[in-house]
């Protein structure tokens, strides 16, 4: 086991170092972080590496997708509504322009205060918001935008109403337009990336995760209260299943680790932005001479090769 | 965020039913009790209520195909233990306990059979393996059905009951949705057809993936079908919830699904859809 895990580590570590997967990594300054991440990926994270990464992607002032939007984008128009019910406004997309080009961005929007929070419904998404979010692809798609998502939600909303509107089969169509479409397309988990209702918008061509944010099938805390009947160890349940970004990428979840100002994106949201987009960039680069249905072919293979088995 | 909003929607142990310490041949409606080999002469339907019990993927197997017909694939495939997980007890003592209470290798088995003398592939969940959690095996082998299917050039008839993603998994388990999603669009590109069977329970990952994507999606009576459960949804909104919440007639209200279809009228059902969805000429 030991041995199987040092090895698939090398294989990822040798494919990062020939590849310039990771945001800014032409700058100098930024290699050198680079450097640090990788041997901070050689050793072993520890578990409360992994508790201060999830209390970082909580972080009360980290920045959420809007203010990414508002340093990213140019000429941000957004768009509303699923066209059949409702605006959900856990979730925003619209079009921008994104260094010359104009992109769709969709990404959970959490709020800053108390009112915001309730309005954002804490970044918990209903079927409408995913809806919108499909019918802002369908537009992208059309017109050979790329599309950039934004990844930070606790989750999609569990609630009656959304049950009603079906948020199991919207979260399933999410995911599903995505494998179809035709274009180059960049997800970052810049926060929390909990569950289906993440993974509904982070079926791209290139997944990207941000130093401090997490992606995990479960909250730690509801992870807990399942597995060890309590929620208060969701610490311990944290260590477990390992939802920081170094574990996603060593796992090959993630393509590449977007590095963050020192002590976390809130602490210089301008410059957190800044690294983001140049990984976006980055990536789009690579992406857009790449055929249409060849991205398409690659997206699916790369997400059917996700797993471990005997 | 408070610790009520905690977000288990995908993960949630919701057994079929909670049935105390009833016996799993006591039925959890109307009290009655029956011996295997009555409950296995009426398909595991409550002659009495109606009530549907959980059915093991070898009997629905064999309640759906042509005898003698079904050829089983990958049925060599196994769970790693990708985390070294350990909770109360480590991952791989689960896993083995999973194996030898239920001889199967996981909570999928699929393969390739006849319905009525249409060919199709299908693909059938156990709940009693791990809650019928969706891990990496799982993900693959419906994987390699959809691609099974779409060589073959026959539809694919899944029958899920899950409780989600395996949480022992972690994000590889997560990973499971966009990979069943794509392997379904991969089939539906080649012009396969899926027709997705939801028995009880299907929540979570599974339900938020393959299994509401089928070109028609019948459900079992009084299945559970929800992203989240309702002890989740109650916990988190305070409010009371409908009787039928989440259960396969309020879906069908709401236009999730088709048609529900009594356990008894399942095959004739699937062998009807296989014959509108065959190739002319099959």
């Amino acid at each position: 086991m030991a041995t199987d895990h040092e090895l698939r580590l090398r294989e990822r570590l040798a494919r990062l170092r020939s590849v310039n997967l990771l945001g800014g990594a032409r700058l100098s300054a930024e290699v050198e972080k680079l450097q640090r991440q990788l041997e901070r990926l050689a050793e072993e994270t520890t578990d409360e590496d992994i508790w201060r990464a999830v209390e970082l992607a909580r972080h009360q002032d980290r920045p959420y997708t809007l203010d990414y939007v508002e340093r990213l984008l140019d000429d941000w128009f957004e768009l509303r509504g699923d066209r059949g019910r409702a605006d959900d406004h856990a979730i925003v997309a619209g079009l921008g322009r994104f260094e010359g080009r104009t992109v769709a961005l969709v990404g959970q929007q959490k709020g800053r205060d108390i009112k915001d929070r309730i309005d954002r419904n804490f970044g918990s998404a209903h079927p409408e918001g995913y809806r919108k979010a499909m019918r802002v692809m369908e537009l992208a798609n059309r017109h050979d935008f790329p599309l950039i998502t934004l990844v930070d939600t606790p989750g999609a909303y569990p609630g009656v109403a959304a049950e009603q509107h079906g948020q199991g089969g919207a979260i399933a169509r999410s995911h599903a337009l995505m494998a179809r479409l035709e274009i180059p397309t960049v997800a970052c988990i810049i926060g929390e990336g909990g569950s289906g209702g993440a993974s509904a918008l982070a079926l791209t061509d290139r997944v990207l995760m941000q130093e401090n944010a997490i992606y995990s099938v479960i909250s730690p805390e509801g992870c807990a209260a399942i597995l060890w009947r309590d929620a208060g160890e969701a610490k311990k349940a944290a260590a477990a299943f390992k939802p920081d970004a170094l574990h996603c990428l060593e796992l090959g979840v993630v393509d590449g680790i977007v590095p963050e100002p020192e002590g976390g994106a809130h602490t210089d949201p301008d410059e957190a932005a800044r690294l983001l987009g140049d990984a976006i960039r980055e990536s789009l680069e690579e992406l857009e001479p790449v055929p249409a249905d060849e991205l398409k072919r690659r997206r699916r293979a790369r997400f059917r090769s996700l797993g471990v088995f005997a | 965020m408070s610790s009520s909003r905690i977000d288990v929607s995908i993960e949630h142990r919701d057994a079929p039913e909670p049935q105390g310490t009833k016996h799993p041949n006591t039925c959890p409606q109307c009290d009655s009790h029956y011996r295997d080999d009555e409950l296995e002469r009426t398909l595991w339907v409550c002659p009495h209520c109606g009530h549907h019990f959980p059915m093991k993927a070898r009997a629905r197997i064999a309640s759906l195909v042509d005898e003698g017909s079904f050829v089983e694939e990958a049925a060599d495939l196994r769970s790693e233990d990708p985390l070294g997980f350990f909770d109360l007890r480590p991952y791989t003592d689960r896993l083995a306990e999973a194996e030898l209470k239920t001889g199967l290798g996981e909570a999928m088995v699929i393969g390739h059979a006849t319905v009525d003398t249409t060919a199709c592939e299908v693909s059938v969940m156990d709940f009693s393996f791990m809650g019928g959690s969706m891990g990496s095996v799982v993900g693959e082998k419906f994987s390699r059905a959809c691609d099974s299917a779409a060589e073959r050039g026959v539809p694919l008839v899944s029958v899920s009951a899950s409780g989600g993603a395996r949480m022992q998994e972690g994000i590889l388990a997560l990973m499971q949705l966009p990979k069943t999603v794509a392997a379904v669009e991969d089939l539906k590109d080649a012009g396969g057809a899926l027709i997705s069977v939801i028995a009880h329970p299907t929540t979570g990952g599974v339900l938020a993936s393959f299994a509401s994507l089928g070109d028609v999606v019948l459900a079992e009576p009084n299945a559970l079908m929800s992203f989240a459960g309702p002890r989740v949804v109650q916990q988190t909104t305070r409010e009371k919830l409908p009787d039928d919440f989440g259960r396969s007639e309020s879906n069908y209200r709401f236009g999730h699904i088709d048609k529900v279809v009594p356990r008894s009228e399942l095959r004739a059902n699937v062998a009807r859809l296989l014959r509108l969805l065959s190739k002319n000429g099959d």
